[in-house]
């Protein structure tokens, strides 16, 4: 079963290099997952993070009972685990996260509710920016290849993840896309995650920068609603300003409840489709490829 | 049934580290603390829990699931303050405030035969 996003089955997950013909295998992030894949696990590295993780193994020997109980018994004994649900995606996301330094790549991990305009965003920013910073993408959607066509249709390469019934992306998925999408280095990469505001922000997939997009036209209460996302963002944009004139919505309504659950947020507000605001968020970009070059890795 | 919600997830999750620490034994029970801040719904997790224990060695196991309450700390009153949603803001008007408890998704013990 997959541990991952809920599916049930490994094999309902699908990669898709859209309009490209199928890859073969490459070199990817170190996998530490035991469920079985077909492409080449990297053992080497397992053996780094046993030191780093010592919760790996149950603590057996590392608390003693004083009352001579417990452990040594064969029946009914309580083991002691105190280690976090979601280590193993954690571990996972920290080998993608040194993958991608390695490498000098720049990962960009975009989430939202659905229609909120993460499509459209990338559209014109691959457009506008795309070549500049090496730009590639990794779509992720439940089904259909239809939001990898379109920004395949931009001119840029992307690798098509469709979770199946999974309700967000994870490390291990990020990883295989990853591996499929091969970056250059010095390039950035943006993930287009489901389109969803509760389960993405969850799952840490070793990301540069987390950035959350909200459209004015879904009201201003929803980083009050969906405090997790938000609180997760390091930016969060503002879309579809070109709309306000029509809603009885103010931006600072928006500012003053992100601020509620993420006061170090920083917020920008943009129109996708009228192109205010996107120099902004350029320059964002720009200082995520310029840090990697910088960064002895 | 499929469900498109993250406790689905976080359950699988659950019984996979369980599995991954504790291959030959069969479970009795699992604890988990799932803080009141962590965006996970116990009540949600028992169920899918119940799902996907399936067939496992966590089959017919018990789930205890602990409930730590949020606490934040305020950087400007120097105090410690209940806190019932992750708002950052303290009584006293400060957002430099920080969650000291709440938010944890652990897998605390568990029993094995």
């Amino acid at each position: 079963m997959c541990a991952t996003c809920g599916c049930g089955r490994e094999e309902q997950i699908r990669f898709t290099t859209v309009g490209a013909p199928q890859a073969g295998q490459r070199r990817q992030p170190a996998h530490r997952d035991d469920h079985q894949h077909p492409h080449e696990h990297e053992h080497e590295h397992e053996h780094e993070h046993e030191h780093e993780h010592h919760s790996e193994h149950a603590h057996e020997h590392e608390h003693p009972h004083p009352n001579g109980s417990g452990h040594s018994q064969l029946s009914g004994r309580t083991v002691l685990l105190e280690q976090r649900i979601l280590a193993k995606n954690d571990r996972q996301a920290d080998l993608n996260r040194a993958w991608l330094a390695e490498r000098q790549v720049a990962v960009v991990n975009l989430m939202s509710a659905p229609g909120s305009g993460k499509t459209t965003l990338l559209e014109r920013t691959i457009a506008e920016v795309g070549p500049r910073f090496g730009l590639s993408v990794i779509e992720g959607d439940q089904e259909t290849l239809l939001d990898g066509e379109r920004i395949r249709a931009s001119g840029c390469r992307v690798v098509q993840i469709n979770t199946g019934a999974g309700c967000h992306l994870d490390a291990d998925m990020m990883a295989r896309g990853l591996a499929e999408l091969a970056p250059s280095p010095g390039s950035l990469v943006v993930v287009e995650n489901v389109g969803n505001l509760v389960c993405p922000a969850l799952f840490d997939l070793g990301e540069t920068y987390r950035v959350v997009v909200t459209s004015v036209t879904e009201g201003a209460d929803k980083p009050l609603k969906y405090p997790q996302m938000f609180a997760a963002a390091d930016l969060v944009l503002i879309n579809k300003s070109d709309l306000l004139p029509y809603l009885d919505v103010e931006v600072s309504e928006f500012e003053k409840n992100v601020r509620q659950v993420n006061p170090a947020a920083q917020l920008l507000t943009v129109s996708a489709t009228h192109g205010d605001g996107m120099i902004a968020w350029y320059g964002r970009l720009e200082l995520l490829v310029t840090r990697l070059t910088a960064t002895p890795s | 049934m499929i469900m498109p919600m993250h406790e689905l997830a976080i359950a699988q999750s659950v019984v996979d580290a369980v599995l991954d620490r504790l291959p030959e034994n069969r479970v009795s029970l699992v604890v988990l603390q799932v803080g009141k801040l962590s965006g996970v719904e116990p009540d949600a997790l028992r169920f899918c829990f119940e799902l996907v224990v399936a067939d496992t060695a966590l089959d017919g196991a018990e789930l205890e699931i602990v409930e730590p309450v949020g606490l934040a700390w305020c950087e400007t009153c120097r105090m410690e303050f209940g806190l019932s949603r992750p708002i950052l803001l303290c009584a006293c008007g400060s957002a430099d405030v920080r969650v000291i408890s709440g938010d944890q998704l652990l897998i605390s013990s568990v029993k094995v035969a």
